[in-house]
């Protein structure tokens, strides 16, 4: 996927990734702004738990009632004039998009940012197909030009500072800005892509809604370069997921709020668009022909495989700017095209669990994630689901393994834990000096870069039960 | 009659710090408890909870039932552990309706320490007297599982000579998370070190939690950096025990 090589392992990628101090930099700036945002908008809004509520019934409602939704959608997009295509795969999904894009005769699509795009792999399946892409998104931009792949579902290129994008800049752009400051970044962008936006044949989005009761599609961004993606190009290709259905219009001003106040912590997006069939008699503008791909991809396996409270996720990326797991590793690390603790659930369905077994164990379970997911995805219990079928399906080392069978085996001993126990804390004393450990055998993984305190000489249960056996108590 | 109750000393206490069993019982007696140790009692199953093995995680939790089922509580000096009871355990019997309903029962009357104190004895003070400004490190188990936030501030305010000083995020987790603190060292002591940053900034001169887990991560990486913070479980805190017990890893007075 990456034009860049990156470490074929998750360990090696982490490595990279601590060792990298711009990008520790880069990580903390933007989610650091994040997290104080969406907590001010939260504190702002007396109502946000019955919202929150509500946000995860709508979605909840609608995955229970899928192929209703579904059948209503395609129906009122269809009677609206858009073309309604069915994906059950990535690789059907680009063949449908590729294929759109070969009979528009288009040699040269515009892009808005949208995650599903990249999870289906479509920029690979443009280049394939000898299609230019030009993305329209500032922060997609940038990933295009460096040749890398998006860190963060919402700020894609949140893992590269603002002097790192500068210096990119000035390399690659025809008349580049000198200085570091956003305004003038913006502008060297624009100066660089607007001739390409109207040049274009074919533009291509995401959705954020798919409103069932009348068809429409939602887009939301901030730059208003979705509606110019979709609006002069003949042809505009709207590729979603399935589970982005709402019943209503209403209900996605619902979910909008939450997602808005979570992402970045706004009132409203700056650019809120309903695209709903192509133009009209007597429109000023619009496109010509107007498609819809409804992209399955793994999400009705999602459903059977006890992950069906992932499918409510808004792709806010509040469990991300959240995760200190994250906020120490970025994105790259991940390995996958979704991040953080979403990722890390949605990863080992889309791409396999055996190539993912780190993502769901590189985790302290610490809950923070879904303390602030505006659907209240169980994200934790999600991530022990798939701990779970790892050890069923033996992925997990064989060294945690038997010392996992040792354990149980005392464990479930008392008498003998009791012993075992006795004997370990004696043991682990002899490494001691100065009532800390520093190094001990087996014990690297602590070890390397901690210390550890020196067990007094008697466990509880034998200073306990020696005392009380003094005093003449039986237990 | 004074309520029986079951202290259930978690394995990392057993085995590290044995102190926090004691302090824990003598704040349970202080509160008019009658407080026993059943003996066959071992670990709460996190390892293999988390590691997903769930046959040795139910044959643990069934232990756990037999136990610990005939008491009026069970308290537990930990967050994780006591979250562990509370929370987890029953779903682990989802599909036995009898051994659910034990469960269930259990989980009912399984308590953290502290909040067992303050919610159900109605403990608002305690007897005790600490000179030093401490911070007070939020586990993350005792927070969003069983939501634990005010309760240790409030008793650790009518410590005599005690100040609190808050952390700038002291919900943030400090990388411990059991096996993961092994398993991802490399991401595990970034976040401790990070914690111990924050810590450090809080201008305290101790560090106190209710979770041994936490407390062995952090002790551990403090004490690489040189930091001369001083950690300690907050019921050693809360019980007057630390004139009894120097604080984690420093070796005892004599
Ligand atoms: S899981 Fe929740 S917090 Fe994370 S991106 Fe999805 S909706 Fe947002």
């Amino acid at each position: 996927m990456s034009a860049m090589a990156e470490p074929a392992s998750f360990r090696a990628r982490v490595a990279a990734a601590v060792a990298d101090p711009r990008l520790a930099e880069a990580i903390a700036r933007t989610t650091g702004t994040a997290r104080r945002k969406r907590a001010a908008a939260v504190a702002s809004w007396a109502d946000f738990a019955s919202a929150r509520a509500l946000g995860r019934d709508i979605k909840d409602h609608v995955i229970a009632h899928l192929g209703h939704y579904l059948a209503l959608f395609e129906r009122n997009a269809r009677a609206s004039g858009a073309e309604v295509h069915w994906a059950r795969t990535a690789q059907e999904a680009c063949d449908i998009t590729v294929r759109i894009c070969r009979a528009a005769g288009a040699r040269r699509v515009t892009r808005a940012k949208s995650m599903l795009g990249e999870e289906i792999g479509l920029p690979h399946a443009l280049r394939e197909a000898g299609i230019e892409r030009i993305e329209t998104d500032l922060a997609e931009h940038i990933i295009q030009l460096a040749g890398e792949r998006p860190s963060h579902i919402v700020w894609p290129a949140l893992h590269k500072t603002r002097e790192q994008v500068a210096e990119l800049f000035r390399a690659r752009h025809h008349d580049a800005a000198r200085g570091a400051d956003v305004a003038a970044l913006v502008a060297s962008a624009r100066r660089e892509l607007r001739a390409g936006f109207f040049a274009a044949e074919v533009g291509i989005s995401g959705a954020n809604f798919l409103i069932a009761d009348s068809g429409a599609v939602c887009t939301v961004t901030n730059e208003g370069n979705a509606e110019l993606t979709t609006t002069p190009p003949r042809v505009h290709i709207v590729t979603a997921g399935i589970e982005k259905l709402v019943p209503s219009t209403a209900h996605a001003m619902t979910l909008l709020r939450l997602l808005v106040r979570s992402a970045t912590g706004a009132e409203v997006t700056q650019y809120t668009t309903f695209h709903c069939g192509p133009k009209r008699a007597g429109d000023p503008d619009g496109p010509e022909a107007f498609h819809i791909v409804l992209v399955d991809n793994g999400r009705t396996r999602m459903l059977a495989e006890g992950l069906r409270e992932m499918l409510r996720c808004l792709r806010c990326g509040a469990c991300l700017n959240h995760c200190v797991v994250f906020r120490t590793i970025g994105g790259h690390a991940y390995g996958g095209t979704y991040p953080g603790p979403m990722g890390a659930v949605l990863t080992p369905a889309l791409d396999g669990l055996a190539a993912n077994r780190d993502l769901p164990q590189a985790c302290t379970l610490n809950g923070q994630c879904q303390e602030v997911c505006p659907v209240a995805i169980p994200l934790p219990k999600l991530l022990r689901g798939w701990r779970d079928r790892s050890w069923r399906e033996g992925l997990e080392p064989a060294t945690l393994r038997r010392s996992l069978a040792l354990w149980r085996f005392c464990v479930l001993r008392p008498r003998l834990y009791r012993l075992a126990a006795g004997g370990a804390v004696r043991l682990v004393r002899m490494f001691a000096r100065n009532g800390w450990i520093r190094r001990m055998p087996f014990a690297g993984g602590w070890t390397r870069d901690r210390d550890f305190p020196a067990p007094p000489a008697r466990t509880f249960l034998e200073q306990y039960h020696r005392s009380s056996s003094a005093r003449g108590e039986r237990r | 009659m004074k309520p029986r109750v079951a202290l259930f000393v978690t394995c990392l206490v057993d085995l590290f710090r044995p102190t926090v069993g004691f302090a824990a019982i003598r704040l349970l007696e202080q509160a008019g408890c009658a407080v026993e140790v059943p003996r066959a009692q071992t670990c709460c199953g996190q390892p293999a909870y988390n590691s997903g093995d769930r046959a040795t995680t139910r044959d643990l939790a069934r232990a756990i039932l037999d136990a610990f089922g005939g008491y009026d509580y069970v308290v537990v000096p930990s967050g994780s552990c006591g979250g562990m009871l509370r929370a987890h355990l029953p779903h682990l019997f989802d599909d036995d309706p009898n051994l659910r309903a034990r469960a269930d029962a259990l989980a009912a009357r399984t308590y953290e320490l502290v909040s067992f104190l303050t919610r159900v004895m109605g403990v608002e003070t305690v007897e005790a007297t600490y000179e030093g400004t401490v911070t007070y490190h939020d586990s993350c188990s005792g927070l969003r599982e069983l939501g634990i936030k005010d309760e240790p501030r409030r008793l650790l305010g009518s410590v005599r000579g005690l100040t609190l000083a808050e952390m700038a995020e002291p919900e943030l987790c400090c990388g411990f998370g059991g096996t993961f603190a092994v398993k991802y060292p490399e991401i595990s002591v970034r976040m401790v070190a990070d914690k111990a940053r924050d810590a450090a900034a809080a201008g305290a001169d101790t560090l106190l939690a209710g979770d041994l887990g936490c407390l062995l991560n952090m002790a551990g990486r403090l004490s690489r950096e040189g930091s001369p913070l001083k950690l300690r479980h907050v019921a050693e805190v809360l019980a007057g025990m630390t004139g009894e017990c120097p604080p984690i890893g420093q070796p005892a007075r004599r």
